[in-house]
C-alpha cells in the first residue's frame, strides 16, 4: 500500500509536466493549428533561465590571497559575489539561494518574447503549409535551439538546486499511520505539483473568464466567423503563442531543481508530450491536461518492480501501449472534438 | 580522324572496370600496395581522435580532445613537453614520431556505435590515419575497436570501463590504459568494507548496456565476496532522465546501500533523485542508508553539485595525485588551457605517448611491431605509477583510486577527494578470469 501511495504521488509529479508542455502545445496547435516541434526546446530554456539567473545572481569580482594557492601554485584568486557584497552576506546568500523562484519573475517576459520572435519570425510562414512542413522547421528550430544553448552552456548537466528551505522531503507514512520513512516524497516534487495545478488553473480561468480568453476560445472553434466580426484574431494568436511559451518555459525553470538541466531536456520530454497531446485529444485543453497526469501515473506503477516482473520491460512501453488502445477505442483521443485534424 | 571502335559493350566494361576501381576503398588499395595500412610515405604521419563532440559526453570529448592536442605538441617538441619528462621511456626525442612531424584529424563519434565507426572509417580512408583513439563510452570503444581490427590500424581505446573492451570483444590491434569494472569492484570493496561495514543490504540501478552490466556484476561479486546481500537489480534504460520511479521503491525494499551503475547524464540525474528522496538522510537496519558511485568522473560531480559530497566512488586518475608524471602533466595542461585535467584526459594523453613511444621502440609504424613493442611493456611517469600492459588481453595494470565527493572543496577544482590508491596487485586478475571471458585476442591485422 505504501509503494502504492509513493507510485501515485510519483505520477502526480511526472504528470505535471508532461500536463504543462502538452498544455503549451495543445494552446499552440487549437489556435494556430501549428504542429510545434519546438515546443520541448522552450521548456528547456525555461529551466536555462534558472541557470542564467543563478548564474547572474552569482557574479563575482576576484581577490588574490597570497597565503593560499591554486591548482598551479599560484596565488589563489578568490571569488566573492556581488550580490553579497551589496546586499550583505546573509541577505546575499539568500538571495542566490532563492534564485529558481526568483527566475519565475525573470523568465516570464523572456519567454514570451522568444514566443513572440519564434511565431512572427518563422512559425507564421507556415501555417498555410502541411503538417510536415511544420513539423520539419520547428523540429529544425528546436535542435538549432539547443545546439545554442550547448554552445554558451556546454553539454554537461548544470546543478540548480532548489532554496535551502526545499531540501529534504515530507513524510506521509507517519500521517497516514505507515512506519516512518515509508511513504516520504520530496519537498520540491510536491511544489512542482502544486505550481503546475496553478499555472494550469490559471491558464483555464484566463481563457474562461476574460474577454480576451472568450475570443480565443471563439476563434479556437471558428476562426473565420470571429474574422468577419472585425476582430484581429491573428494578434490574439500570436499572444497566445507567447503564452504558451511561457508556460512551456515556467514548467522548465520550476523542473531545474528535480533534474539538472542539459541542453537535451527538451527532446527528452517532447515525445512524450506529444502523445499525451494526441491521448488528450488534438486540440483539447482538458483533455492534454487529464492525458498527461493519467500517463504519468501510469508510466510510475510500470516501474514498480512487481509489475516489471510481471510484464519485463512495460515501464518502457507502457505510455504508447495506453496510446494505441485509447487511439483505437476513442480515435480522437479521450476529449478530441469532431473534425480537427480531419478532412 | 581515328578509327578506334568504341562498342556499346566495351565501354560498359570499361566503366564498370573503372567504377570499380575508383570506388575500391583505400584501406583496401592502400593495403595491397604498402606494407600496412596508411604507411606513411611524407614528412608526417597521421593520428585520428574519435571523441564525442556533440550529444551528452560532449564536454568529456572537449577535455580528450585538448589532451590529444597537447599530446601531438609535445610529440612535436612543442610546450614545456608535459610527461615526456617523466615518462620511464625515453625513445621519444620531442622530433614528432621516427622523425616524422605529427598530425591529426578529429571525429566526432556522438556516443553512438555507428557515428562513431563512420567517423574513424572517414579518418582511415580519407585522411589516412595510422592510429586511431579516444571516446568516452564502452559501446564505441567496442565498436570502433572491431572496425580498427578489420582495417588494419591500432586502437589506443579512451574512456572504457566495460570489462568487455579487453574481455570478450578484446582485439589484437585494440590497447586499453584505462581500468575497468572488475578493478573498480576490486579496488572499492576494502573500503566499503571498512566504511559501511561487512552486513550490508544493497540495491543496484544499473544502466542497461555493456557497461552497466559488467559494472554491475563486478560490484555484486566483490561486495558478495565480504557477507553483502544484493537484494535487487534494477536495469535502468540509458535514454531515462527522471529516476523517480525507479528510487521510490528502494524505500521499501530493506536495502540500506544502493548503488548507481550510472555514468554521465544518468548518474547526475539518478544521484540527484536519490538524495531529493532523502535516501542519504534515512536510517535502515539500524544504519545509515548509503550510496555507492562506483565509476567517477570529475565532470560528472561538478554536475551533480553538493550532492555528491562524501559519495564513494573509483577513478583511473586524479589531477592531485603527487608523482612527477602527475605535476608535470597538470602544470603543462593548467597553464595552457587554465584548469585542471579529467581523468578522460589523462587516459588519452598518456595513450598518445605510449603509442608514439612503441612506434619508436618498433622502429616501424607497422600495427603489428607497434602492437608487439605494447604487449608486456612496463613503464613509469604517466601519472599511474608502474604500470604494465598485459600482453594476454592489452589491458593496463597499474594503481586504482577509491575516492569520495569532496566534503569541504576548497576550490572550484577540487570536486573530489582521494581516499585510498588500491596498489596495483589488488586490481589485478588472471587473463582467464570468467568476468573476461567468452573472446579472443586474435592475431594482429596489419591490414596488408
Amino acid at each position: 500500500m505504501d509503494a502504492f501511495i509513493l507510485q501515485i504521488l510519483n505520477g502526480l509529479d511526472k504528470g505535471s509536466a508532461y500536463a504543462l508542455i502538452a498544455l503549451g502545445l495543445t494552446l499552440i496547435f487549437g489556435t494556430l493549428g501549428v504542429v510545434n516541434f519546438a515546443h520541448g526546446a522552450l521548456f528547456m530554456i525555461g529551466a536555462f533561465c534558472s541557470v542564467t539567473l543563478s548564474k547572474l545572481l552569482n557574479l563575482s569580482y576576484e581577490v588574490v590571497d597570497p597565503t593560499k594557492k591554486d591548482f598551479l601554485g599560484r596565488p589563489l584568486v578568490e571569488k566573492h559575489t556581488y550580490i553579497e557584497s551589496w546586499f550583505g552576506p546573509e541577505t546575499g546568500a539568500a538571495i542566490i539561494d532563492w534564485s529558481v523562484p526568483l527566475a519565475i519573475l525573470f523568465s516570464i517576459p523572456i519567454m514570451i518574447g522568444i514566443g513572440f520572435v519564434m511565431e512572427r519570425g518563422l512559425i507564421k510562414h507556415f501555417y498555410k503549409r502541411p503538417h510536415a512542413d511544420q513539423i520539419l522547421v520547428t523540429f529544425g528550430l528546436a535542435i538549432v535551439l539547443q545546439e545554442i544553448v550547448k554552445y554558451f552552456y556546454g553539454a554537461n548537466p548544470i546543478p540548480t538546486p532548489a532554496p535551502a528551505a526545499f531540501t529534504g522531503s515530507f513524510d506521509f507514512g507517519t500521517m497516514l499511520g505507515f512506519d516512518p520513512n515509508t511513504v516520504i516524497y520530496p519537498y520540491w516534487r510536491l511544489v512542482y505539483f502544486s505550481f503546475a495545478a496553478l499555472i494550469i488553473g490559471a491558464v483555464f480561468a484566463f481563457l474562461q473568464f476574460t474577454t480576451f480568453g472568450m475570443v480565443v476560445r471563439a476563434g479556437m472553434a471558428d476562426r473565420e466567423t470571429v474574422g468577419l466580426l472585425g476582430i484581429n484574431i491573428d494578434k490574439r494568436f500570436t499572444i497566445m503563442f507567447g503564452l504558451a511559451a511561457a508556460v512551456a518555459g515556467l514548467a522548465g525553470v520550476m523542473y531545474a531543481p528535480i533534474n539538472s538541466p542539459n541542453y537535451h531536456m527538451g527532446m527528452d520530454f517532447l515525445v512524450l508530450s506529444f502523445v499525451v497531446v494526441v491521448v488528450g485529444g488534438m486540440g483539447s485543453l482538458p483533455g492534454a491536461v487529464a492525458a498527461g497526469f493519467l500517463l504519468g501515473i501510469l508510466e510510475s506503477f510500470a516501474s514498480m518492480n512487481e509489475i516489471k516482473s510481471l510484464i519485463p520491460g512495460i515501464d518502457q512501453i507502457i505510455i504508447y501501449l495506453v496510446a494505441i488502445i485509447i487511439l483505437l477505442t476513442r480515435p480522437r483521443g479521450l476529449m478530441g472534438r469532431k473534425g480537427v485534424m480531419e478532412d | 580522324m581515328s578509327n578506334t571502335k568504341l562498342t556499346r559493350r566495351g565501354v560498359l566494361k570499361s566503366g564498370a572496370v573503372a567504377g570499380a576501381g575508383v570506388a575500391l576503398p583505400t584501406i583496401f588499395t592502400a593495403s595491397s600496395a604498402a606494407a600496412f595500412t596508411n604507411e606513411p610515405t611524407g614528412p608526417s604521419v597521421t593520428l585520428g581522435f574519435n571523441v564525442p563532440q556533440t550529444g551528452p559526453y560532449a564536454d568529456e570529448g572537449a577535455d580528450e580532445l585538448r589532451a590529444f592536442q597537447l599530446a601531438v605538441e609535445h610529440l612535436n617538441g612543442g610546450g614545456d613537453g608535459g610527461m615526456l619528462g617523466t615518462f620511464s621511456s625515453k625513445a621519444l626525442k620531442g622530433n614528432g614520431i621516427l622523425g616524422k612531424e605529427v598530425k591529426f584529424v578529429t571525429g566526432d563519434t556522438q556516443t553512438k556505435s555507428d557515428a562513431a565507426r563512420a567517423s574513424a572509417k572517414s579518418m582511415i580512408e580519407k585522411d589516412g590515419a595510422i592510429m586511431i583513439s579516444g571516446g568516452s563510452s564502452s559501446g564505441v570503444a567496442v565498436a570502433v575497436q572491431g572496425l580498427c581490427q578489420e582495417a588494419g590500424i591500432i586502437f589506443m581505446a579512451g574512456l572504457t570501463h566495460s570489462n568487455d573492451t579487453t574481455g570478450k570483444d578484446k582485439k589484437a590491434n585494440g590497447f586499453r590504459h584505462f581500468f575497468n569494472a572488475y578493478m573498480s569492484g576490486a579496488a572499492l570493496a576494502p573500503v566499503l568494507s571498512k566504511l559501511y561495514g561487512n552486513d550490508r543490504r544493497a540495491y543496484h540501478l544499473t544502466a542497461d548496456y555493456t557497461w552497466g552490466w559488467t559494472q554491475q556484476a563486478s560490484i555484486a561479486a566483490a561486495t558478495e565476496a565480504l557477507g553483502w546481500q544484493t537484494v535487487n537489480n534494477v536495469l535502468t534504460p540509458l535514454a531515462q532522465t527522471d529516476f523517480s520511479s525507479y528510487i521510490a521503491p528502494v524505500l521499501n525494499s530493506g536495502a540500506d546501500v544502493l548503488v548507481l551503475n550510472h555514468y554521465g547524464g544518468n548518474m547526475v540525474n539518478s544521484l540527484t533523485n536519490a538524495v531529493q528522496f532523502g535516501l542519504r538522510d534515512k536510517q535502515v537496519n539500524g544504519k545509515n542508508f548509503e550510496i555507492v558511485v562506483p565509476l567517477y568522473s570529475e565532470l560528472m560531480a561538478k554536475g551533480a553539485g553538493a550532492n555528491i559530497k562524501g559519495i564513494v566512488g573509483s577513478q583511473n586518475w586524479d589531477w592531485k595525485l603527487q608523482d612527477e608524471g602527475t605535476k608535470a602533466f597538470v602544470q603543462s595542461f593548467g597553464t595552457k588551457y587554465g584548469f585542471p585535467p579529467s581523468q578522460a584526459a589523462q587516459t588519452c594523453y598518456a595513450q598518445t605517448i605510449l603509442y608514439a613511444d612503441a612506434v619508436e621502440r618498433a622502429g616501424s609504424f607497422n600495427p603489428c611491431a607497434v602492437a608487439e613493442a605494447l604487449e608486456g611493456f612496463e613503464f613509469d611517469g604517466l601519472g599511474n605509477g608502474k604500470t604494465l600492459y598485459r600482453k594476454d588481453d592489452h589491458q593496463c595494470f597499474k594503481d586504482v583510486l577509491v575516492v569520495r565527493g569532496a566534503m569541504t572543496p576548497e576550490s572550484e577544482f577540487h570536486l573530489v577527494e582521494i581516499v585510498e590508491v588500491t596498489p596495483t596487485e589488488q586490481v589485478t586478475y588472471a587473463p582467464d578470469h570468467p568476468m573476461f571471458a567468452g573472446g579472443a585476442l586474435g592475431t594482429c591485422n596489419p591490414g596488408a
